[in-house]
């Protein structure tokens, strides 16, 4: 008696097929499948403010800063194999040289965000080099600790403006130049990185994740690229922080708070790790959200966290993951 | 051709726990040979090599590459000065092509400190490299996902990604383990090629009648410690060595005492 | 004199609050980030079942243990076991975990919830007198957290020597394959581990937490001087959380007499960055570097 059984089989549409790989685009339908998506993310974020109003415009300037801490997180954490749970290290970095560097010496913003992003990074950086060089789990921890420990020092030392921080700090000239400045940083980024992972270095740090021995046999010192991928993802984090100290005016402590820790790591795991695109996604989905749980109080942390591990156990390719499936392959059942 | 000597091993020894796995082992690599390292399983072989790459940090000992001291250096700092190995266990990165496997010892400082490296086409170098070692360019095999490849084809990329650095030295690691004989009649031709273009080669093999096709001496190793050195058939002519490999006459004697 | 007794109070409470991190690792190398969330879920749960419950103290304690341990055992039952043997998400999924609960405590505004927030939850010390000893006047809820401590490390000791699933945690600790080999379930292990983890976690919560106020930034709190110990000592080296406990207790102890109380963290900070940079695996770490690994 035959038992018959039905296997759903997943095979790559035939456009996909035809655009990929070392063959000319011969006609615009193929070029418009590669293009679309790219356009109506580009062309969606960069009209977003012209529709928003400005209690959302200030969501969306946010929601940037997020953006930017989840592609960091996806890039070290899929491309690098280092878990980062402390994106708010980053921002508190960026946030206080920023501030700093323009309350003591007065320097405009113009100056000081630039400085601040690479001297952000470069001091992130150098906190983190002792342990690259040691197993995952390590990275993690110190990572974790780090936000929390520099409060503490903030506060015990009271430097930098203690618990109250300093205010009255430049802002930007205009709404638009805010949102803009954010969005297209978002954008930069986003294709950078995108490009950066297809590159050399992409490929040696993906050798890395897979297989160092091989890596370190082959000349590479695996602590130089760890440390210059973690030098990038900071940079982004550092840049957000600094965008923030003014964005708003002034710098505190509750920069260095969990939000900025957690929330991209929900964005990232829900959009999907290792899209790039998805944790960018994810990130401008969560803020509005968390925006509108604002007046439960920490009920907003709990919801990120409970749509992370929903995420991670149901579905943890994400959603980026997902749409890129249905975008790229067709389905059908087969009878074996 | 005995030439200057290009790489020393000096009493090296490791211990893990309370086995000694590498007991005060010595010798020397001349330029231009080809040096054989055998013994039984277990004898401290791959250990040897992981001590001399730096995979390891021995506990007492010392390895010289031309007269400089690199014991107790990083691995991607000894294979920067031309010390290379292949791997037993292989793990090419597998939705790849076949090529990107040695983009990234292209992408060493080894091969990027020198201006054509730096600027010259890394695929195209990758792509040659790989049709010089075998596979037919026509046939689009450097193109292939790594893990499409047959077990032959893998060796040979080990093969190739230790070329890609430019190195003096590779040190082979039970590179004809699991080969048919045809396959290894083929990989012998481009050993030797490697010899005449100048790279000395240190190979630790089971495979012994392959492997004395193409050494010029050979060392015994058992139980971490060195037996027996020499040329292939004056070694092999010793007792203490046969001992090693087929187990003493005392040992038959018991055991047909029961 | 002041400075011994104090430094080994403070020692011993970093090993009790550390010693619940360093089983689970030890044993299925789970990060547990949500122990400093168990800690203080003992807390605020022992502290209801006094005051809201008029339940007896010595009762709610060991209520609260058991529910600490059945909670442990429920997180990796339901989350941490699907995710065996993928590094990254194990490690972001206790993350969130542990926020879920901490954070949990300080909800506001969900249907007549208030949260616990505010200095009023104070747990009750066991006995309200003091003691001179040698020559320091000291409170007795102190001195029983040395002698609580010992007698936890002790009972710890003593368990995964002499007991069946003590010794099979161990051996899953050492090399889980061949113990798996023997027929000890390595996810059995884990639960046991972490439920064990939990209920460590409540004990200190209980020794401790009479000697403050019970609040949920003492979770964080909690989590990072367990992370330390860890750090400095080693991760999952036994001996090594002990050795970090005393000598993390007796700097912090020391540079609150020399420098005042706000160096604490900064003395901290340091340790760790010092450990890091010199001896990265710890004081007595077993874990190889990147380096070893062939």
């Amino acid at each position: 008696m035959e038992v018959k059984e039905r296997r759903k089989e997943r095979l790559d549409r035939g456009i996909k097929v035809r655009t990929e790989g070392l063959y000319a685009l011969s006609s615009w339908r193929e070029m418009g499948y590669l293009l679309a998506p790219r356009l109506f993310l580009i062309g969606g974020l960069l009209l977003l403010p012209l529709l928003l109003d400005m209690y959302w415009q200030r969501v969306l300037c946010i929601a940037g800063i997020y953006a930017l801490l989840a592609l960091g997180f996806d890039f070290l954490a899929q491309y690098v194999g280092l878990v980062c749970l402390g994106g708010a290290f980053f921002v508190g970095c960026g946030t206080y040289i920023a501030g700093l560097l323009h309350v003591y010496l007065d320097l405009s913003p113009l100056f000081t965000i630039p400085i601040a992003t690479v001297g952000g990074a470069t001091v992130s950086t150098l906190v983190l080099l002792p342990c690259l060089r040691l197993r995952g789990i390590y990275f993690a921890i110190t990572s974790f600790m780090f936000p929390m420990l520099s409060v503490y020092i903030i506060i015990a030392l009271n430097v930098f403006g203690g618990t109250e921080g300093k205010s009255g700090l430049a802002t930007f000239p205009s709404v638009w130049v805010d949102q803009y400045i954010i969005l297209l940083a978002v954008l930069i980024c986003l294709f950078s990185m995108r490009r950066l992972v297809n590159e050399d270095f992409g490929l040696i740090l993906r050798g890395i994740k897979d297989n160092d021995q091989a890596v370190r046999a082959s000349g590479i010192s695996i602590t130089l690229y760890k440390t210059k991928a973690v030098f990038i993802s900071a940079l982004m984090g550092c840049f957000g922080g600094a965008y923030l100290c003014h964005l708003y005016g002034w710098i505190g402590i509750s920069q260095f708070a969990m939000d900025f820790s957690i929330l991209p790591i929900s964005a990232a795991v829900m959009g999907g790790v290792g899209t790039l695109a998805g944790p960018v996604i994810g990130a401008l989905l969560l803020t509005p959200l968390s925006e509108l749980l604002r007046g439960f109080g920490q009920l907003r942390v709990v919801v990120y966290c409970l749509v992370l591990i929903g995420f991670i156990v149901y579905k943890p390719e994400g959603f980026m993951n997902f749409l890129q499936r249905k975008y790229h392959q067709f389905e059908r059942w087969e009878e074996v | 051709m005995a030439g200057s000597v290009l790489l020393e091993v000096k009493e090296i020894s490791k211990a893990f726990g309370g086995v000694q796995a590498v007991c005060r082992v010595s010798f020397e690599l001349f330029e231009g040979e080809i040096f054989g390292i055998i013994g039984p399983n277990g004898s401290g072989k791959t250990t040897l090599v992981n001590l001399i790459t730096g995979f390891v940090r021995p506990d007492s000992g010392e390895v010289l590459f031309r007269d400089k001291k690199i014991t107790r250096l990083p691995p991607h700092k000894i294979a920067d000065l031309g010390v290379t190995r292949t791997f037993q266990v292989m793990r090419p990165y597998h939705s790849l092509p076949a090529y990107k496997n040695l983009i990234i010892p292209l992408n060493s400082p080894r091969i990027v400190r020198t201006r054509e490296g730096r600027l010259g086409d890394k695929d195209a170098v990758a792509i040659d490299l790989l049709e010089e070692i075998g596979f037919e360019r026509d046939a689009y095999v450097p193109y292939k996902a790594a893990s499409s490849l047959p077990l032959g084809y893998l060796k040979r990329l080990e093969l190739a990604r230790c070329l890609a650095l430019k190195p003096e030295v590779i040190i082979c690691d039970e590179i004809f383990s699991g080969l048919s004989m045809a396959e290894i009649a083929t990989l012998i031709p481009i050993l030797e090629k490697l010899q005449m273009d100048g790279i000395s080669l240190i190979m630790i093999e089971h495979r012994l009648r392959e492997l004395f096709r193409l050494v010029n001496r050979v060392m015994v190793l058992n139980f971490g410690q060195k037996l027996a050195e020499g040329p292939p058939d004056e070694v092999m002519a010793r007792p203490e060595v046969r001992d090693a490999y087929l187990g003493t006459e005392e040992v038959a004697c018991s055991r047909s005492e029961i | 004199m002041d400075i011994l007794v104090y430094g080994t109070v403070n020692s011993v409470q970093f090993a009790l609050i550390a010693v619940g991190f360093t089983l689970v690792y030890g044993v299925s190398r789970l990060p547990n980030f949500a122990h400093g969330a168990l800690y203080v879920f003992v807390g605020f749960t022992t502290w209801s079942l006094v005051n809201s419950f008029k339940v007896v103290y010595p009762l709610a304690i060991l209520i609260s243990l058991c529910a600490s341990a059945i909670l442990g055992a429920v997180i990796y039952r339901l989350v941490l076991i699907r995710l065996r043997g993928l590094p990254t998400s194990e490690i972001i999924a206790s993350f969130a975990l542990g926020l879920i609960i901490l954070e949990g405590f300080r909800l506001q505004g969900i249907g007549g919830f208030k949260g616990f927030i505010g200095p009023f939850y104070v747990l009750p010390s066991f006995v309200d007198a003091k003691l001179r000893v040698a020559g320091v006047l000291i409170d007795f809820q102190r001195l029983f957290v040395i002698f609580g401590g010992l007698a936890v490390v002790i009972a710890l000791w003593l368990f995964t020597r002499y007991t069946k699933v003590g010794l099979s945690l161990r051996a899953i600790a050492q090399d889980e394959q061949a113990a798996m080999m023997l027929g000890i379930d390595s996810d059995r292990a884990a639960v046991v581990a972490l439920s064990i983890g939990s209920a460590l976690a409540g004990l200190a919560a209980v020794i401790i937490l009479p000697l403050g106020n019970v609040t949920a930034e003492a979770g964080y709190k909690v989590l990072i001087d367990a992370l330390a110990v860890c750090i400095i000592g080693g991760l999952g080296s036994w001996a090594g959380t002990l050795l970090a406990s005393f000598v993390l207790g007796f700097a912090m102890i020391l540079s609150d007499a020399l420098f005042g109380a706000l160096w604490k963290s900064v003395v901290l900070v340091g340790a760790i960055i010092l450990i890091l940079i010199f001896r990265p695996s710890g004081l007595l770490g077993k874990q190889k570097e990147l380096e070893e690994r062939v």
